[in-house]
């Protein structure tokens, strides 16, 4: 994303400058109104008081914070201990996100490497192959997960069938379905900018290596891996930011025990019982945490790219 | 670049684990697809191959519903996408042949914002800004929110395509006394046209697809293809659900694939 602000500074003409506020100012109003504004206005909705049916009273508080964070007992007068239910939930997603990394950067380095070296007329049909799911509806490929672990679904028919497993394996409203769900649901992000790395690596570098005795995995991991190193951050951040708000893999994979940042949000919002500035502050959270982790990454990738000159 | 010897580059066990994930990415795919097919009304066990639940989608008791949700779906997909396309083919050109100006990392940044805002957050952001003006929930509010989260999809695809076409060919048609609007329409959009028709066939897949943000603006009795099938996912999986997901599968599929060799016949030219 930083990347993408940096190169874009590259390919510009001045043919069109006399016309520029022009031409910008459509995109200035429409994301200004409808993205940049409810933004604020969530932030200012997470100051205010909530309204029992939903909704807020305009009158400035912190109780939604407060809620988050701290717990003063039924009737708010106890002294304020730490309330850990949010913080686990938090906790809980970003451990699930993190695993869903885990899980796209073993399957998704191999992948994405082995694609890099294939004869250049070919890698665009693999690239190909492999962006085609992350087209298809998420909801879709959720719901397709769920069929499938199911205890009675084919993958436990087919383990069953083949003798490998007695009884079914139960998957799915576990943690590991979540998982499952999540790394599915991004397994794309973290190939194509890995393999974007791999394409630009010099190969000579890996033949000097093993002219000086390294074996290949020493390589892989000394000369390689250090190389490519902004790719596969920048395939880490893409499965772990969306992973760490997502809904549906949670909702549809996890069931009740296993409730992530997103559904606590959704909650908030739905029916007459949500708590609206509470679900405010919580969304304000989230996106700070993403913030935070998208501008040490893009100051890391500045660094990394003026240090190679 | 010096040929390096196959057998220093390629590592063992990387085919076997590129193998491993396209049956990952696809096998769920597939299987729902078979399942669509499906003469059994249970979900579990197979008797046969029939087209039950085609038509149990397009004629059956829930007919309505999902015809509704479909035409809910692509016109607010046509109709966001277009606009969206429109407002990012103008900022495009102003980022890409309008110079250097103050407000261009600003501009980007803006653009961007759909992308950087978790879904969630965006979707709760715009349910309580619709709310707090007072805008009622329904058609034009999904279609509004659609409109604003499809920009950077579209612009993307657009700036990339223009920053690869060099301006030598305004430059001349305004050296032969074309003015810039005529340089603009008649020689720049015709150039871009790939571009813009493979970021219009991307944003409306996007569109088509949003599930959560569209969960927050719908209100109440709007339905698009995703809500309608969340919604109907929740009360248990019926093979109906397999039918219509291969249905949306298949215009994804077909949408991803044209857009493809658009931009891969540009690259040849």
């Amino acid at each position: 994303m930083a990347a993408g602000a940096a190169s874009g500074g590259s390919a510009t003409t001045d043919t069109y400058a006399s016309a520029r506020n022009i031409l910008l100012l459509p995109s200035w109003v429409v994301l200004g109104i409808f993205v940049l504004a409810p933004v604020l206005m969530m932030l200012i909705y997470s100051f205010l008081t909530k309204e029992f049916r939903g909704g807020v009273i305009w009158e400035f508080s912190l109780a939604a914070y407060d809620q988050f964070f701290f717990d003063r007992g039924l009737f708010g007068d106890d002294p304020a201990k730490i309330e850990w239910t949010y913080i686990t939930i938090f906790w809980r997603s970003i451990w699930q996100a993190g695993a869903a990394t885990i899980l796209s950067l073993a399957i998704g380095f191999p992948t994405a490497y082995f694609i890099a070296t294939r004869d250049e007329a070919v890698r665009p049909i693999w690239v190909f192959l492999i962006t085609i799911p992350y087209w298809v509806n998420l909801l879709i490929r959720t719901v397709s997960m769920k069929f499938l672990l199911r205890d009675e679904g084919p993958m436990n028919d087919f383990l069953m069938n083949i003798g490998l497993i007695d009884s079914p394996i139960h998957i799915i409203n576990t943690n590991f379905a979540v998982q499952l769900g999540l790394f599915y649901s991004y397994l794309p992000f973290m190939v194509l900018p890995i393999y974007a790395a791999v394409e630009r690596y010099n190969f000579s570098m890996s033949e000097a290596a093993a002219d000086l005795y390294a074996t290949k995995w020493v390589t892989l991991r000394r000369i390689v891996l250090p190389a490519i190193k902004p790719g596969v951050i920048a395939g880490c951040i893409l499965v772990f930011v969306p992973s760490l708000g997502s809904f549906l893999a949670p909702d549809l994979l996890g069931g009740a025990k296993n409730f992530m940042i997103g559904s606590l949000i959704e909650e908030q919002f739905k029916g007459n019982a949500g708590n609206w500035p509470f679900g405010a502050a919580a969304s304000m959270i989230l996106l700070s945490m993403v913030l935070i982790i998208l501008m040490i990454t893009a100051r890391q990738q500045a660094k990394a790219e003026k240090a190679e000159g | 670049m010096a040929i390096v010897n196959d057998s220093i580059k390629s590592y063992k066990g990387f085919k076997a684990i590129t193998i491993l994930c396209l049956v990952v990415l696809y096998a769920p795919l597939v299987i729902v697809t078979i399942y669509s097919f499906n003469a059994s009304k249970s979900i579990t066990n197979w008797e046969g191959l029939s087209l039950y639940w085609y038509w149990d989608i397009f004629a059956g008791p829930e007919s309505a519903k999902w015809k509704e949700a479909a035409w809910n779906s692509f016109t607010i997909a046509i109709v966001a996408v277009t606009t969206a396309m429109s407002i990012a083919t103008l900022a495009a050109t102003a980022m890409v042949r309008g110079g250097k100006f103050k407000l261009r990392t600003a501009s980007f940044g803006l653009i961007s914002l759909p992308l950087m805002v978790p879904e969630i957050v965006l979707a709760v952001a715009t349910l309580i800004f619709f709310n707090s003006i007072g805008f009622t929930r329904g058609y034009f509010s999904i279609l509004v929110a659609h409109t604003a989260f499809c920009i950077p999809f579209a612009y993307l695809p657009i700036q990339a395509r223009m920053q690869g076409i060099e301006d030598s060919y305004e430059q001349a048609a305004m050296d032969l006394y074309a003015n810039k609007r005529q340089a603009f329409t008649k020689i720049l959009l015709p150039l871009m046209m790939p571009g813009i028709i493979s970021g219009f066939l991307l944003a409306f897949i996007v569109s088509l697809d949003d599930f959560i943000i569209t969960n927050f603006v719908k209100g109440a009795g709007v339905e698009t293809l995703p809500t309608a099938i969340f919604g109907s996912v929740k009360q248990g999986l019926k093979p109906n659900i397999m039918a219509i997901s291969t249905l949306l599968l298949g215009v994804s599929v077909i949408m991803v694939t044209i857009s493809y060799f658009v931009s891969k016949k540009d690259n040849t030219q």
